[in-house]
């Protein structure tokens, strides 16, 4: 309204042209995803999106709201057999309604998993969240619809709104491609948003923020349900890559793995986890085909042992801050 | 009878595992006074903060505003109704702007605090009342500073203009010159006089002299039980003051200049 009309101030200023500096960015990325099919192995791509998505979903909750989950794997393994027991059973059901129904049931699953852990506290968030994925694990282990040990196989990929038949990898690339797209705007939005910012006032001082009038409880729940429901949608959108729901998934490995995979690449950034996926799963590729192929989880081990040690803010955290440094 | 007393305590009492904290304490603050918390250290005086403000559940008591009793909200709830308290450690978000600590105490009232797929744009119009609240404790330069680079005194200006933002009826303020400089301390108690006009204030407070210049009432605490109260005059001459809180006749004269 009316407060837009004063002069700009020079920090301002400096955030208008950090954003346009984003905006540029994002082009350039939209640009190298449109264009990497062609450059690298759509199949390897689309694993590096999906991780990608599900370790920004993650990092929604550590990085902007301060609550460290220790179970996320089950909400990607929830959305993966949920979508994987659906699309198989009901071969005509298209594949979105696969994706937008596994996506749900992470949602459901993280309402009930945040009304249990949300009251509890720094390490003792993370215990409960670790003992709920390990409840799912085990029950995804019994449940007669997930193939136990052995997991859902020949996911049908199916066509997409009955017209693009997904089959060929160059169109399921696509696909994965605009489900990023639309996972990493919807975390963007959030971040910058009326509710971003008491979620950022919560992480940097709760009581305070209680004390201001907010129920804290309910924005963090509200985050950890919108991190499920990503996680659910990384989840059912792997499962129709590759065709798989396994129990690797709801492995507390994988809730792990995402932890790294954050950390790597910058907690608290955006493009972060991004980075963060795509280098460990270039590494867990190129390692299995390696002679060091048994050596893939030291090698990830010490990868981060130095980067806790040595760059804690992360790869991406540590490029911002030379560019803050040198290019204000 | 209640009624005149914006903010009342009866027999309020915490106990923390057999020890008694707050002792059947009964508080009564007058509407529009600011009244003074004072007393040595261990006295219970923040814990008494905490249980007002519901940070802490009472063990027994009620505690009643304007009359009602409000001992079973929740901390949040009590922010609502206009109790707003500050804390003894500065309480600021750190890595936001000033400008943004002021307005996300705003925005609760736009009703959009949950709107995850809104712009933060959308909250570009509290912005000039949030200026207007900084300007208000004299720290418009520092609208655009991130809150960790400002110095220690502005935090707690800071704090006020937040507190501030959501209009509260009493203001509750822990120790808000604690570790500051005589010249910080001098513009918080201007500013503490200046913003009280029209509301209520309560206050913990180490430094007399603050207390002396700026306190109507004050209630001395010793070992969690209310010990004297009255005005500065009445309750520094109190032997029993002198020997619970001020030790010897040299300190309380230190105080008092």
């Amino acid at each position: 309204m009316m407060a837009t009309t004063q002069t700009p101030s020079p920090s301002m200023k400096r955030r208008r042209r950090a954003r346009q500096r984003r905006g540029a960015l994002y082009l350039v990325l939209l640009v190298v995803g449109l264009a990497a099919p062609f450059v690298a192995y759509p199949v390897f791509l689309m694993k590096v999106l999906c991780f990608a998505l599900f370790a920004c979903a993650f990092n929604l909750l550590l990085g902007y709201a301060g609550l460290l989950s220790f179970g996320h794997a089950a909400f990607l393994a929830t959305g993966g057999y949920v979508t994987g027991y659906l699309l198989s059973s009901h071969p005509a059901l298209p594949p979105e309604v696969g994706i937008l129904a596994g996506t749900l049931a992470s949602l459901v699953l993280g309402l009930a998993f945040g009304a249990l852990a949300i009251r509890r506290q720094g390490i003792y968030f993370a215990m409960v969240t670790l003992a709920l994925a390990q409840m799912m694990f085990f029950f995804y282990i019994q449940a007669p619809f997930t193939g136990g040990e052995d997991g859902l196989h020949g996911v049908p990929r199916g066509h997409l709104f009955g017209l693009v038949d997904l089959s060929s990898n160059l169109a399921m690339y696509y696909f994965v491609f605009a489900v990023f797209v639309i996972g990493f705007a919807i975390i963007q939005r959030t971040v910058h948003s009326p509710f971003g910012q008491v979620l950022k006032a919560i992480r940097e001082n709760e009581p305070r923020a209680v004390s201001l009038g907010y129920n804290v409880d309910a924005y963090k729940l509200l985050a950890f349900v919108i991190s499920a429901g990503l996680a659910g949608l990384a989840g059912a959108t792997k499962t129709l890559v590759f065709q798989l729901a396994s129990l690797t998934d709801a492995h507390w490995h994988m809730s792990g793995e995402v932890i790294l995979m954050t950390l790597l690449g910058g907690v608290g950034t955006l493009f972060g986890p991004l980075m963060g996926a795509g280098l460990v799963v270039s590494l867990q590729t190129q390692l299995a085909q390696s002679p060091l192929g048994n050596w893939v989880s030291v090698i990830l081990g010490a990868i981060f042992v130095i980067c806790v040690l040595s760059f804690r803010s992360g790869i991406v955290g540590e490029i911002d801050k030379i560019v803050r440094k040198n290019f204000k | 009878m209640t009624q005149e007393f914006v903010l009342e305590t009866r027999g309020l009492t915490k106990e923390f595992r057999g020890f008694t904290a707050v002792d059947d304490v009964d508080l009564q603050i007058q509407e529009g006074q600011i009244h003074a918390l004072i007393g040595p250290n261990g006295a219970g005086k923040t814990t008494v903060f905490n249980l007002l403000t519901k940070f802490l559940p009472p063990t027994r008591g009620e505690i009643l505003y304007r009359g009602k009793p409000i001992t079973g909200m929740r901390a949040n709830e009590i922010a609502r109704l206009g109790l707003v308290r500050s804390f003894q450690i500065s309480a600021v978000f750190a890595h936001m702007t000033a400008l943004e600590n002021v307005r996300v105490a705003l925005q609760r009232k736009l009703g959009t605090s949950f709107h995850f797929w809104k712009s933060e744009k959308s909250l570009e119009p509290l912005n000039e009342r949030a200026l207007a609240l900084l300007e208000e404790v004299d720290l418009q330069d520092y609208a655009d500073v991130l809150t960790v680079e400002m110095p220690y005194g502005r935090k707690r200006a800071l704090e006020v203009a937040t507190t501030l933002a959501l209009e509260p009826t009493v203001m509750l303020l822990d120790e808000p010159t604690q570790g500051m400089g005589a010249e910080d301390v001098d513009r918080i108690v201007a500013l503490i006089r200046r913003v009280s006009a029209g509301r209520t204030v309560l206050m913990v407070e180490h430094n007399l002299s603050v207390v002396s210049r700026l306190c109507d009432r004050i209630t001395v605490l010793a070992r969690g039980a209310v010990l004297a109260e009255g005005d500065y005059a009445s309750v520094s001459a109190d032997p029993r003051v002198r020997e619970a809180y001020m030790g010897s006749e040299t300190t309380s004269e230190e105080a008092e200049a």
